[in-house]
This record gives structure tokens, sequence and C-alpha cells, in this order.
């Protein structure tokens, strides 16, 4: 069977020649959660647009390969692509606030994709919409159609992309950290309801985050990136037990930890650090070489 | 914040006032035939510079008085109000048209679009503007259509750089990298996802537009390059009421007290109207 996702070799540069995705690899297999966990700007985000088509135009895919369920998106045409990452992938973005347009309402919004992409009739992305609505423990969906989003809360509007996300039944959603904007106690239960409708749905999920109890929490494996490169990669439960890369552990070992709250916070190790650098240093310096 | 909720939910006084005068200006307007106490271009020498009604000299049915040739003052103020509003909402809908398209497509396309458009938008506004609409009024001719035309072609940058700027601001919110993921097409996009996010925006501008409307068409009456026949305007009056400012103000005053409160109205209905409208400050 072909994976869900593969990433091959993928590396994309800024317009000034620097890198921010180095030669990532990674693949998603039909109904697992694979989470990229990383600091901010280790390229998580960037990877869940590269494959959902809308990096932004700065950023330049100059290799490799991404294949969606067996196909090679970079060998089909601009609108063939659209039309296969619109019917088979979906986000849950970040920031629930901005992710739904302000002016129209949520019913709208939600069917618009199963009625003008898939081709569905109304009624019908009707029901479907209600019965993800409930899925999503929204107990009140006729007042939720009917309402803008400023009328809505943060967790409800989280709850409304998740349904919107899982509706047209895609292969892969890019999960693109979706508790960091809401507050704690709502993030469990969001992270919950993504759990729970991964696993009915079977969906296979890129869980952008970094939040390693996050990670444990959710996912089968585990990409751990550090500017832009994959730099451990394994299933989750043998990274927690035995995490191989230094910056791995020294990550882990930054994660505050409930059994001793009042430890003060530690940062990841500039010994560590030091080592990523030349790390990634002689990978560019290898990587140039061929690319001229 | 929570005041100015407590505010904005409270009836508006500004929006009924401003959207009282504009009615009541256009409605005397409609119907000028009908509410116009006089016919305004009737000259009678014997009723020349008649006072307003309360000063006496006043004759009755001539309640803001006569101009120097004996014609009624509030009639020629309604009728002038036809041509002004005429004006007003044919050049304001024009000019908002150009410039909201143009503005909507290099906001949300960028790139070269936006250099093209925006670098059009920049030589445009160093004309001077009244300067401008003269030169163009005496290009085109004088005459209703070409003072219309005049306007919108001048104030067309003014929607366009409005508009661009906040369909910038809309394109790089996530419902519309969302909108992308779903597989929707760029066009159907910018017309669907953003323009109802910059529709109070535009409506707020449109009713500006058309006070400056009625500026830009009294100062081209003024110096006598709007329309070219008899039919009064406000800004033709004004003229008029310049040249007899010692002997008779109120030619001057009430038709500049009409032309005040009017662009004012316009201004100030159209900034009521977004607030009232607008679904994220609603």
């Amino acid at each position: 069977m072909s994976a869900c996702l593969e990433i091959r070799n993928l590396s994309a540069v800024l317009p000034n020649g620097q890198r921010v995705l180095r030669s990532v690899s990674l693949a998603v297999q039909p109904g697992e959660v694979r989470a990229l966990v990383g600091e901010s700007g280790a390229g998580k985000t960037m990877i869940g647009k590269a494959v959902l088509g809308v990096l932004p135009p700065s950023v330049r895919i100059v290799e490799g390969d991404m294949l969606l369920e067996g196909e090679d998106l970079g060998r089909l045409q601009p609108k063939a692509r659209r039309t296969l990452i619109g019917a088979r992938t979906a986000l849950i973005p970040q920031d629930p606030l901005t992710a739904l347009n302000p002016s129209r309402r949520i019913g709208s919004q939600m069917t618009d994709r199963l009625v003008r992409i898939l081709g569905w009739g109304g009624d019908k992305a009707d029901r479907r919409i209600r019965q993800l609505l409930d899925e999503v423990q929204i107990r009140d969906p006729d007042r939720v159609l009917k309402s803008y989003p400023h009328e809505l809360s943060g967790g409800m509007r989280q709850r409304v992309l998740i349904a919107a996300a899982f509706a047209a039944e895609p292969r892969l959603i890019v999960a693109d950290e979706p508790t960091t904007a809401l507050d704690v106690t709502v993030q469990k239960q969001i992270l919950r309801l993504i759990a729970q409708l991964q696993r009915e749905h079977g969906t296979a999920i890129l869980f952008v985050t970094h939040d390693l109890g996050v990670v444990a929490k959710i996912s089968q494996k585990v990409s751990v990136l550090y500017a832009g490169k994959v730099v451990e990669e394994a299933e989750t439960a043998a990274l927690f037990a035995a995490p191989q890369h230094p910056y791995t552990r020294a990550l882990m070992a930054a994660t505050p930890r409930y059994t001793d709250p009042y430890a003060s916070l530690k940062p990841v190790d500039e010994a560590v650090l030091a080592g990523l650098a030349a790390e990634i240093a002689a990978a560019d310096q290898a990587w140039r070489r061929p690319h001229g | 914040m929570d005041e100015g909720r407590a505010r904005r939910r409270g009836v508006s006084p500004r929006l009924w006032l401003a959207g009282g005068w504009l009615l009541l200006a256009l409605l005397a307007a409609i119907f000028a035939p009908l509410v116009a106490p006089q016919d305004p271009l009737a000259q009678d020498l014997m009723l020349e510079r008649l006072p307003p009604f309360w000063i006496s000299g006043a004759e009755p049915g001539y309640w803001l008085g006569t101009d120097s040739l004996g014609r009624d003052l509030l009639s020629r103020l309604i009728f002038g109000g036809r041509i002004a509003f005429i004006v007003a909402f044919a050049a304001a809908i024009a000019a908002c048209l150009v410039g909201s398209m143009l503005g909507l497509v290099a906001g949300y396309f960028g790139g070269w679009a936006d250099l093209v458009i925006s670098r059009i938008v920049d030589v445009w506004m160093a004309f001077p503007p009244v300067l401008f609409a003269i030169l163009l009024v005496a290009v085109l001719g004088t005459g209703l259509s070409s003072v219309i035309l005049a306007i919108a072609i001048i104030d067309w940058t003014r929607f366009c750089r409005v508009i661009r700027a906040e369909t910038m601001g809309q394109s790089r919110m996530d419902y519309v990298e969302n909108a992308r993921i779903a597989g929707h097409g760029r066009i159907g996009i910018m017309l669907r996802e953003v323009l109802p996010n910059v529709v109070p925006s535009i409506v707020a501008l449109l009713s500006l537009e058309m006070g400056i409307a009625v500026i830009v068409e009294a100062i081209l009456s003024f110096v006598n390059l709007s329309i070219s026949t008899d039919d009064p305007t406000w800004g033709g009056i004004i003229a008029e009421g310049r040249l007899s400012i010692h002997q008779a103000w109120w030619v001057l005053v009430f038709p500049l007290i009409t032309l005040i409160l009017t662009v004012l109205s316009f201004s100030q209905f159209g900034e009521a109207l977004k607030t009232r409208f607008d679904p994220v400050l609603r």
C-alpha cells in the first residue's frame, strides 16, 4: 500500500538563497498521526503549507517530490493539483479567529467546499455538516450554522473548523498547532476531539506542534525538526523511551513537568545547539556542491 | 470597548440626522416642480433682493428671499438640488466601480498588477484635483455628463487606494488560505471571500465621495464650467450671491449652508452606515 503522503528530499529556499527546508523526507501512512515537532521557525508550518500548496510566494521549492496517495504533486498542472489537494486534504488551522470569513455565516462556509468543489447537492451537504457538528459535540447546530464567526467563542470556532476539515472525508489533514491559540482548558477538549474523529474516520494527520506533551498524546510517529532539517524520526513511544539525537534529549529536558513544578525551566544546552549548527553547516555544504 | 458597543447598539443620532437631511433634500429635488413655491427661472424686477421671511420687507411665498433678478431663492435651491444629486450619485458610483475594482485586483493579486495600478494612482494623485477637473471639463466640454465623467476620472483613486489596502489586509487572513486549500479559484475567492469584507469600507467611501462630488460640481459651476443651461446649480447661486453680498447676503449664505449640510451629511451617513453594518464591529 502506498503512503498517504510521502515527502522526499524536499528543499525550499528564500530569495536570498537561504534554505528554509533542508532535504526533508517523511511519510505518513494511511490512518496514521505523524507529529512534526520543533521550535518556532524550525519549518514545521512550512512543510504543512508546502503539502497544501500555499507556500508564501517568496519561498521556492528547489528540490524534492511530494506524493499525495502516490500522485506526484510536482508533475500535475496547477489546476489539477488544486483540485486534488482540495479533494483529498484539509487544514485545521492554528488561529480559529482568522480562519473563518467574518462576513459569511458558518453554514455557508462549511458547505462551500462540499457543494462547489466536490459537487454535492445542497441537502446532502447540509446533512453531512450537521452530522459532523454532532460529532464535534455542538448541540445547537441550527444556531451555529446561522451564526457569524464573531458570535462564537474561540473553542466553538475551532470545533467548527475541525468539523469542516473532516466533512469532505479527506485522506490527509494538516493540523497546524490547532490548540495553540486556545486557552488551556479548551486545548485538552479540542485535542481529544481531534484524536477521536481521527480514529473514527481513519484519517491520516500531519500534526504540527511545538508541544511534546501533545506529541505523546496524539501521534504514532514523530519527526523532530531543527532549522528545516529532520534531526530525528521515530515511533512516538520509542522516541520518548530512548531519544537518540542530543537535540531531542535537550528538548525533552526543557519540557516543564508536573511532577516537579518548582524546577526552573531549562533552555536547550549551548553545546547541543553548537553541534546542531555544525551539523547543518556540513549538510548545507554537501548540498551546495552538486547544486552550484 | 464596552462603551463603544453600547453606542453602536443604541439608535445612532448621527445616522438619523444625516440620513434625515439627505432624504429631505433628495425628496425636495425629485419633486421639485411640486414643492418649489415659485418658478426658479421667473425673473421679476419688482421683487429683486427681497429678504428672507423674518426680516421686514419680505413677501409671502418667497421664504428665503430673492436674488438680484427677483428669482425665488428657495425654489432655486430646490431645483439646484436636482443637479447636485444626479452628479453625486452618478459620479460617485462610477468612481467607486472603477476604483474599487482596480483596488481589489491590486490588493489581492499583488505583484505586477499591484505595481502597475499603484504607480498609475501615484501619478494621478500628483495632479491638483480642482485644476484637473477644470482642465477635463474644458477638454470634454461643459454639460452634465462631462461633469460626471470628470469627477469619476479624478476621484477613482480615492477608492483604489483604500480598497487596495483593505484587500491586502484581508488577503493575509487564514480564511483566504483555507479557501485556496479547499480548491477555489483565485478570482472566485477575491469576489466571494474578500469582497464582502471590504464592502463596509466601500459603502462609507461611496457616501463620502457623493459629498465630494457635490462640492466639485459646486466649484465647477462657481467658475461657470458646469452645465451651461439656465438650470440653477448650488455653485452657480453661490457665484451670483458673491456679487451681491453687500446688498443681499442671503443669496450667498443659504446655498452655502445647504451645501455644507449636504456634504457633511453624506460623510457622516457613510461612517454611521459602516459602523452599523460591519459584521465585526456590530
